[in-house]
């Protein structure tokens, strides 16, 4: 939410978002402190919780997936078969990515991945979440007018392309395998991952051309 | 329940607004927030389907309103009133007033790694074999619990098809009740476009869900 770049140093105004943040920020704090004074929590498995998610579990994890799967038919096969021990084998398990399923854009039908009902995201081939996968735009409208979401973050699609929207309700987390661009032949696999953007793995992108690494 | 989450199809929500280059976190209290959420779940007092349920049950002005680590943070406060782990005078006075329940675990920052890395898989095994098959034709079940599920307003009661069966795991609905976790098979359903929105839908359109066996019935 866009009020948030506010900062710090407005906390004497007024107006709703302004109250809104520093509410929480008053909320959090007190929710840290009493738990701490508890010995309910430790606070440095908190900063140790963010620091996976800001520096260790990110989208370039999923890129890696994709990237591996463009290079070696075998491990495409794979994650299409068993995608939670194909992406297990890179390493990549655990928190909100315990049942994995990875599904393939073809020539003629995108994958868009939304959950309706709360935020499930697979965070452990993504990450955090953005904000908006998680606000009501994304999920009211993702499953009635996916070319309308589709085209506000600038991509069209062919009229005739088949959209599929995986509407996450269950503890199964999706991943999309965009088709991997032409011209990218000769490119190895950290190349590729480049190319791999975490929309394009959402559904709301495609991957890039490999113009962008020149 | 039909509450405030249940958004798929709903109207007036506004543009989805793509943020570039997005940061993972919008200010200070996001990061806390979200430890203290992870740090709480380790706890072992309450599961998942709780947690999702407690953020369900926020008011419709507050869901609506509020940033997905407030929705977070509003629902652990009721979590860990409910099962006595702080009090309402405590989070109002911002300290510690009385020793409170003891959680079966506390996470320490030492084994965040291994916690993350294992996550808390849900499948488990049943000893039925599936009701359905992929291909066969099914339709969901018109209700409307004032309880929790997983199948969304938009599609129940819809003719669709059984694309897979993903395995058996967790049923949600009563295992956020404290009822068990009372596993059932879980299948990919599939439906047209047309058959959830009608007149207008877009024809190329198709919409899944992941549907616990006993939302579906034969057709």
């Amino acid at each position: 939410m866009s009020e948030h770049h506010h900062g710090h140093d407005h906390h004497d105004h007024d107006h709703h978002h302004d109250n809104h943040f520093t509410d929480m920020e008053a909320r959090v704090k007190a929710l840290e402190t009493v738990l701490t004074e508890k010995g309910l929590i430790d606070p440095a498995a908190i900063d140790a919780i963010v620091e996976t998610y800001e520096t260790k579990i990110g989208p370039r994890n999923g890129a890696r997936v994709v990237a591996k799967a463009w290079s070696d038919a075998e491990f495409a096969d794979w994650l299409k078969r068993d995608a939670t021990a194909a992406i297990a084998s890179l390493g990549y398990t655990g928190r909100q990515g315990e049942h994995m399923r990875a599904v393939f854009n073809t020539a003629d039908t995108h994958n868009l991945v939304v959950c309706t009902l709360c935020s499930c995201y697979p965070w452990s081939v993504l990450g955090l979440p953005p904000v908006w996968y998680k606000a009501p735009p994304y999920r009211s409208r993702a499953v009635i007018d996916p070319r309308g979401v589709l085209a506000e973050f600038g991509l069209t699609l062919s009229d005739e392309t088949r959209i599929r929207v995986w509407d996450s309700t269950a503890e199964l987390r999706y991943l999309v395998v965009p088709v991997r661009p032409a011209g990218t032949d000769g490119l190895d696999e950290e190349q590729l991952a480049d190319l791999v953007t975490r929309d394009a793995m959402i559904g709301t992108g495609l991957a890039l051309s490999p113009e962008v690494l020149r | 329940m039909n509450g405030p989450h249940d958004l798929g199809g709903q109207h007036g929500m506004g543009p989805v607004a793509p943020e570039p280059n997005e940061p993972y976190f919008h200010a200070e209290w996001e990061k806390r927030a979200l430890g203290v959420t992870l740090s709480c779940g380790a706890f072992g007092a309450w599961t998942i389907d709780e947690s999702r349920h407690a953020r369900e049950n926020l008011a419709p002005e507050t869901y609506l309103s509020a940033s997905y680590y407030e929705i977070w943070t509003r629902a652990l406060e009721t979590l860990l009133k409910r099962h006595g782990f702080v009090t309402q005078a405590e989070l109002d006075g911002g300290h510690m007033l009385e020793k409170g329940a003891a959680p079966k675990r506390v996470l320490k920052a030492e084994m965040v790694p291994g916690v993350l890395a294992k996550g808390g898989p849900c499948d488990r095994p049943v000893d039925q074999r599936p009701g359905f098959v992929v291909g066969e034709r099914v339709r969901t079940k018109n209700f409307n619990p004032t309880t929790h599920t997983r199948l969304p307003r938009y599609a129940r009661a819809k003719v669709g098809t059984i694309e897979a069966v993903q395995g058996s795991f967790v049923f949600p609905d009563d295992n956020a009740h404290g009822r068990g976790e009372s596993a059932q098979w879980l299948y990919t359903v599939v439906f047209d476009g047309g058959e959830i929105w009608g007149e207008g839908a877009d024809p190329t359109l198709t919409v899944s869900i992941d549907a616990w066996e006993s939302y579906l019935e034969h057709v």
